[in-house]
């Protein structure tokens, strides 16, 4: 076989799928993936590829358990939408996505940090691609908005990488802390493809506005491959704790606020990549190994959730809990996966969820991080109360519609159900998932006590979902994020500079009028074919001028 | 919903029923700790039926802050009116 890094494997993939047709390109969107991921296996540990660029040598392809985890399951999840996607979306969206999953899986394997930014910013552009795709005029200013942030954020982590260069003469990538200038630019270049604070509303602006299929590729892999980037530069820097605590109560408040199902999703994304970065942060081996696991299992559920909205909004049209409800009459499979996913995203014992969640939680409480657990313990039933329950009640159950949508298109169905059985698969079995985590592990996800703790956690936050749902009613609205400040206040400022510099000048015209006409006639007095300085003048007088201004020089000069 | 005529899981009846299987469940779980002993954090989360205090608790107050938040942020779906379809 050629050596080919598995990101140029995938990236030819989208290019054949953009210039073909029919039968020819579903081949290439299922296939490419897979050949994709048998590459990916046979990534050995340790630089593999490299290439020379100006002064520098690019490592292109570096491996490690970790870096090989990450790109194969992106693999996975490009092979899933795939399967998913085929039939109904777009040639565009699907090479645009392709693309999109081999920046992701180039980012996976890159050995140094100017391979990293390059590939960082492939994601960027494809991924603004598969925005648009979602159509019509409220998807181009969201995918635009999305590029700008995307965009600023490409030149903050350039900047950062930049300096390290100049400083330490190294862009290797190596675990580092966010302790000057220029590691603070990487970690904050970084943070924001997680969706961190304060930039976080990009993702549920942009994510529901792409097409049924679009939004489940989004799902997966600029988030994610943060994380990466979080867990290769950043393992232990502390700061990574406060703020993956506030992802995770941010997208838990927003998301019960929310109406629109597919931003519910979204939200729902901060929140779990939320445990994901908290884990970094507190570093350990096991809470390594967690943020790892977490991401994997995420990847496929939040994949999964976001396949049954897309099913309903490619069968229905709708998208928001006020126009859905009761489609579990005539949608049984779409219902039922929905549920998989929903129950897996909550840590619901014998899902995915579970048993990847849950290494976080065991990871606070062996450092001792009595806030850390509980706030963690208190998300974790918020996650059911936002996403477990919420989601597929409104939109499968809740009431009846009077919705009789067909039930999913064969190949969106077998995706979810491929979806599905992994997230069970790995909750029965979570073995299948541990041996490839970058740290050995030793731990029993099944141990009585904690499957206690957890089942009453959560029924009882079913419990309370139930009753407080009179407060849960879903009303048209939208829920106000940071992103107010550009998308609003400022244009606000601009129209009202606008309008104080106009008054202004309406006000001053008068004396400005005045102003001109006293300007015109000094200046015709002296400049005039018979002004002052066109006048002849008498040598004497102008000898005298010259003498007396060459004095007025020396005294000056010695003063 | 509930009528009679109408599918099965959303007659009136089978709704009842649902409730009265979930309390139980819900009973069991919390009757359950005297086999099985939750190992704690602290004194604190040891106490029986900890776990499920705090989840439902944690959930009221999850959704009375998310209350107080949306009378800040929650605004019409037309507020930006950027050419989205309604």
């Amino acid at each position: 076989m050629i050596d080919l890094p598995p990101a140029i494997i995938l990236l030819l993939g989208a290019i054949l799928v953009a210039a073909s047709r029919g039968v020819l390109r579903a081949a290439v969107v299922l296939i490419a993936p897979l050949a994709t991921l048998a590459a990916i296996v046979q990534v050995p540990d340790g630089v593999s590829l490299t290439a020379s660029f100006l002064d520098k040598t690019l490592e292109l392809v570096e491996g490690s358990p970790v870096r090989r985890l990450f790109a194969g399951v992106f693999a996975v999840m490009a092979f899933g939408g795939g399967l998913f996607a085929f039939r109904q979306a777009k040639g565009t969206e699907l090479a645009a996505a392709l693309a999109y999953a081999a920046g992701a899986i180039g980012v996976c394997f890159a050995g140094d940090l100017i391979t990293l930014f390059v590939f960082w910013e492939l994601m960027a552009i494809f991924s603004t691609v598969v925005v648009w795709c979602g159509g019509g005029p409220g998807a181009r200013a969201a995918g635009i908005r999305y590029a700008i942030v995307h965009l600023l954020g490409g030149v903050i982590l350039k900047v950062g990488i930049t300096g390290l260069m100049i400083h330490t003469g190294s862009t290797d990538i190596r675990p580092m802390l966010a302790t000057d200038f220029d590691t603070s630019m990487i970690l904050i270049g970084v943070l924001l493809n997680a969706a961190a604070p304060p930039l976080s509303a990009w993702l549920a602006d942009a994510y529901p506005r792409s097409s049924p299929t679009g939004s489940v590729f989004l799902s997966a892999f600029t988030t994610k491959t943060a994380v990466l980037a979080l867990i290769l530069l950043f393992p232990g820097e502390p700061l990574l704790i406060g703020v993956g605590l506030y992802m995770v109560f941010y997208g838990i408040i927003y998301a019960l606020l929310e109406n629109d199902a597919r931003r519910i999703l979204a939200y729902s994304i901060v929140n779990q990549v939320g445990f994901m970065v908290c884990a970094i942060g507190i570093g350990t081996s096991l809470a390594i190994n967690g943020a790892a696991a977490h991401a994997v299992a995420h990847i496929v559920y939040k994949g999964l959730l976001f396949m049954s909205a897309g099913v309903v909004l490619y069968r229905t049209g709708f998208a928001k809990c006020t126009d859905l409800g009761g489609l579990f009459r005539t949608m049984p499979v779409t219902t039922l996966c929905g549920i998989v996913g929903a129950l897996a995203i909550s840590g619901f014992p014998m899902t995915s969820g579970f048993t990847t969640k849950t290494l976080i939680s065991e990871a606070a409480k062996g450092e001792g991080l009595a806030v850390v657990y509980f706030l963690l313990a208190a998300a974790s039933a918020g996650v059911f109360l936002h996403a477990g329950i919420k989601f597929p009640w409104f939109v499968f159950f809740q009431r009846d519609s009077g919705l009789r949508p067909k039930d999913a298109p064969w190949n969106m169905a077998a995706a979810m159900l491929f979806f599905a059985s992994i997230c069970i698969l790995l909750g029965v079995a979570p073995g299948t998932l541990y041996g490839w985590l970058p740290y050995p592990l030793d731990y029993d996800a099944y141990e009585p006590g904690k499957v206690l703790f957890y089942l009453q956690l959560l029924l009882f936050s079913g419990l309370a979902f139930f009753l407080l749902l009179p407060w849960l009613a879903r009303t048209l609205t939208i829920s106000l994020d940071l992103d107010w400040l550009w998308r609003v206040l400022v244009p606000r400022m601009a129209l009202l500079l606008e309008r104080t510099v106009h008054h202004a000048r309406q006000a001053a015209a008068p004396a400005l009028a005045g102003a001109m006409r006293a300007l015109r006639t000094t200046a015709k007095m002296l400049f005039d074919a018979d002004g002052v300085f066109a006048r002849p003048w008498r040598i004497g007088t102008t000898g005298l001028w010259i003498a007396l201004l060459l004095s007025g020089y020396l005294v000056a000069y010695y003063l | 919903m509930g009528k009679p005529h109408d599918h099965w899981l959303v007659r009136r009846t089978t709704i009842r029923g649902l409730w009265i299987v979930f309390s139980v469940v819900l009973g069991a779980t919390v009757a359950a700790e005297i086999i099985i002993n939750i190992k704690g954090y602290s004194g604190l989360d040891n106490w029986p039926g900890f776990a499920a205090v705090f989840g439902f608790f944690g959930c009221v107050a999850l959704v009375l802050i998310s209350k107080v938040v949306g009378r800040v942020v929650k605004r019409e779906e037309t507020y930006y009116d950027d050419g989205d379809p309604p």
